[in-house]
């Protein structure tokens, strides 16, 4: 199980939630979860989000590993100038 | 980020390959051509007028487009009739919105490039017509009938936000607040981020200070207008020319936009006058590309400086509240704040980056920031190097510098105090890696700079600054040529100096002088995808890239010596350009130089080269501190910057004049932005300064050598140590130079620009005050 917390308005979409379990070996599965759990967030999660585990930010490697005790957050898909 | 719906019961795969490649301290101690400072590839081009820009190409039959834009802020748009304006000879094309279809994935970009309902800023693109010359196509322009109803605008945020404001989409329903509204507003989304009570932090503070701050929408300023030239056949095979940070992303829209294959549209990025983030995107592109399509020639378009202005993309202004407390002996009890910002007509303002970064250098226990994305009667804005921070922390390092005087604590002393450190979590969430703050403020505290003495009249600021950085999708290809040069292609154009770090690069690791290699940008046809230069992520992840190409043709040219010599792969190593042999049974054979073998390349298996593909993950973020003294003239209120140093952590200086010059211009755009660059809108929502005249950005005479310190704390996730260097340096200066103003003028600066009217002013109510 990955402990994710939800950060922006991804917390505020999801109803108020700001972690949740899930079972995930990798970004892909963590995903897929999330979007099993709170169906509200699949627009968010469609458009685009990153996913920070262990201070390193991911924004589209859906097999990077996700050690098990990992801290976890989906934040806003960067941008840059 | 494209996902697969129906994966969920897909399997973990069982070996999993990072993208990365961690940090490499015992190589870092043997850089041979890293670190250097060779002539930049570019320069001759540059200086001689070689270089071709979007401008410069021209092709057989080639066509002038212009476009008619709006003059009204917002405004339906009943009707538009092109028949005069065909009808005229030497015109041969006219579109408008008819001639593009509806498209889902990049709706707003559609609507931003081509008007559909309503016209919804001044200079929003109605119409364009491509003429055999300029004359004909002003012309036909003015013969273009276009029926507006008037509607009621707004460009100021807070003003926009209000419940009575004119609304500029019907179906803007605010993302991010649950329940979600039941009525349509200007406000795109909320985001909301932090930890802790900040209630209970600000009740242990001694001292609190809140204030409102507001920020000016400033352009870019990239001296190279927009400009491209596009060519679609008759068979609908297309090629594209065009001055941009991101060809590739430029061929995914346009190719979505006109609803062709991407394989069928092949894009050049030209040289490039500067982007700073404001070329990530299309404006004239898909325009340029449906003209060459009715016309069937060629059509270039360039952007007048009055058309930047007015329909580039600007970044956003902002309206803000901060409120931080602390106690006497200097800690950070409490951070809050409200962000604002308004992006122009789209949704996409900044403001969630705004509300990340605000406080992103402290380590702090209670922090809360919200952010409000706003839509206006203005072009829809695009990023501008680290989007959405500079505001946001202009506001809290304001706050920041008013506690440490309050509290009677060095400003430095202060910081290194709070100051987020590797393990620290971030008022955005995640915890820290590796980062360089603190050893920023304390080459900024050691800096001569900061115990130099002031004179009358002039106040010193400091303040400092974070970017995340980040890595992206990247390719590259490197050729070993037959003669034992190299050529590297990278899908990244280069706007900061990237072509001089991947020759370095590519030197270090084939082990061969950096003047035998030559990097250049290839287009869409040649390369895989490759996500935009910006984020700061060219040397970070093309530079990756290079090193894994290079160490791939290094395999390769190692395979070849073992076969010539007839031994084992395994026992050959690569070492200062050349393979030699290793082990106890290798033999004694002559070491063989890159060049040669090179030379035998074609009868021992054919062309030698390395290439590499991936995801680009790891980037390490960034911090800086700046110092700034400043000088006011108490009668006018003009402001003279004296000097300024910037400390940033580079992670790893590849070129270190390339470094340092990232440093200086995000120091100059940043002074600008601080004293004198504002968009400023008439009540009749037209732009009053669309020119370099009266758009005041900085010239060489009015500022001072920028000094520069480079501090070097290695990114765990790079080889050589690198971070990303192009943004940070725009993030302090505003709060610097406002801190240092404020010390000099003796009152506290809220709104920027400082511009020698609002200095005066506020020197004046200062006085009425304290009177």
């Amino acid at each position: 199980m990955v402990q994710v917390t939800l950060s922006g308005t991804f917390q505020q979409v999801a109803g108020g939630i700001s972690t949740l379990e899930i079972e995930a070996k990798n970004i892909r599965q963590l995903l897929n979860g999330l979007e099993k759990q709170c169906p509200e967030l699949k627009p968010l999660l469609a458009n685009g989000i990153a996913v920070a585990i262990d201070s390193t930010i991911y924004r589209d490697d859906w097999f990077q590993p996700i050690p098990t005790d990992s801290e976890v957050f989906i934040i806003p898909r960067l941008a840059g100038g | 980020m494209a996902r697969n719906p129906d994966a969920d019961s897909a399997p973990a795969p069982k070996a999993v390959k990072t993208s990365t490649i961690e940090f490499d301290a015992d190589k870092a101690k043997t850089f041979k051509v890293v670190g250097s400072r060779p002539p930049r590839p570019d320069g001759m081009d540059k200086v001689t007028g070689r270089a071709r820009f979007g401008a410069d190409m021209v092709m057989p039959g080639q066509l002038v487009g212009l476009i008619l834009r709006s003059p009204h802020p917002h405004a339906v748009i009943v009707s538009i009739d092109t028949t005069a304006a065909e009808a005229l000879s030497g015109v041969k094309s006219v579109i408008t919105r008819d001639d593009f279809a509806e498209n889902a994935d990049h709706h707003d970009v559609l609507c931003n490039i081509m008007a559909r309902e309503k016209a919804l800023y001044e200079g929003h693109a109605i119409a364009a017509v491509a003429a055999t010359s300029k004359a004909v196509a002003r012309k036909a322009l003015k013969l273009i009938k276009v029926d507006y109803q008037i509607l009621p605008h707004v460009t100021d945020v807070d003003l926009a936000m209000a419940p009575d404001a004119p609304l500029l989409h019907a179906d803007m329903i605010t993302s991010g607040v649950t329940p979600a509204p039941t009525k349509p507003s200007n406000i795109a989304g909320r985001s909301e981020f932090g930890h802790g009570d900040v209630e209970a932090g600000f009740a242990l503070a001694d001292v609190i200070i809140e204030r409102d701050f507001k920020t000016a929408a400033t352009h870019q300023g990239y001296i190279e207008p927009h400009a491209c030239v596009a060519n679609v056949g008759a068979d609908g095979m297309s090629e594209l020319w065009c001055c941009t940070q991101g060809h590739f992303h430029v061929r995914q829209v346009c190719a979505s936009l006109l609803g062709i294959d991407v394989s069928r549209l092949r894009v050049t990025a030209s040289e490039i006058g500067g982007g700073f983030g404001g070329k990530t995107t299309v404006f004239i592109e898909p325009v340029a590309l449906a003209l060459s399509r009715k016309a069937g020639r060629p059509v270039k378009i360039a952007m007048s400086r009055d058309e930047v202005f007015k329909a580039s993309g600007p970044t956003a202004s902002s309206s803000m509240n901060v409120k931080i407390g602390v106690t006497k002996d200097g800690h950070i009890t409490a951070g809050e704040g409200e962000f604002r910002y308004q992006g122009g007509a789209f949704a996409g303002a900044p403001a969630d980056f705004g509300a990340m970064s605000a406080f992103a250098c402290y380590a702090l226990d209670n922090v809360k920031t919200v952010a409000y994305d706003v839509v206006t009667n203005r072009p829809k804005g695009a990023a501008y190097r680290a989007p959405g921070a500079p505001m946001s922390v202009y506001a809290v390092e304001s706050v920041i510098a008013e506690l440490a005087g309050e509290i009677g604590m060095d400003p430095i002393e202060l910081r290194l105090k709070n100051a987020a450190r590797e393990g620290t979590k971030s008022s955005y969430g995640p915890k820290f890696g590796s980062c360089g703050l603190v050893e920023t403020l304390e080459a900024a505290r050691d800096h001569p700079h900061y115990s130099a003495p002031l004179g009358p009249n002039q106040g010193r600021g400091v303040a400092s600054g974070f970017w995340f950085n980040f890595g992206g999708e990247t390719c590259s290809t490197l050729n070993i040529n037959a003669d034992g040069t190299v050529a590297i292609a990278v899908g990244t154009p280069d706007i900061g100096g990237s072509r001089a770090a991947m020759c370095i690069m590519a030197a270090e690791e084939l082990g061969i002088p950096y003047e035998r290699v030559r990097t250049i940008v290839a287009d869409t046809s040649s390369l895989g995808y490759n996500d935009t230069t910006e984020g700061s992520r060219v040397t970070f992840s093309s530079g990756m890239a290079v090193i894994k190409a290079s160490r791939k043709a290094v395999t390769e040219m190692c395979n070849r010596a073992a076969m010539i010599w007839d031994i084992p792969a395994e026992a050959v190593t690569w070492e200062d350009g050349h393979a030699k042999p290793s082990g106890a049974n290798a033999g004694e054979f002559e070491p063989m130089s890159l060049a040669e073998i090179a030379a035998t390349a074609s009868k021992t298996g054919g062309p030698i080269a390395g290439h590499h593909e991936y995801n680009a993950d790891g980037a390490g973020v960034s911090f800086g501190t700046h110092i700034v003294d400043t000088e006011v003239d108490p009668e006018t209120g003009r402001v003279d910057i004296l000097r300024y140093t910037v400390v940033q952590d580079a992670g790893k200086a590849i070129h270190p004049d390339y470094v340092e010059g990232q440093f200086q211009g995000g120091a100059v755009q940043g002074i600008g932005w601080a004293l004198n660059e504002e968009y400023i809108y008439g009540e009749d929502g037209r732009l009053q300064n669309a020119g370099f005249l009266d758009y005041r950005m900085p010239v060489a005479s009015d500022l001072p050598m920028i000094d520069t310190v480079i501090v070097e704390v290695p990114n765990p996730g790079h080889p050589y140590g690198v971070r990303g260097v192009g943004e940070t340096g725009i993030v302090p200066p505003l709060a610097a130079i406002a801190n240092g103003v404020s010390a000099a003028a003796g009152v506290r600066l809220t709104e920027l620009p400082m511009s020698p009217p609002r200095v005066l002013k506020a020197i004046d109510d200062a006085k009425v005050a304290a009177q």
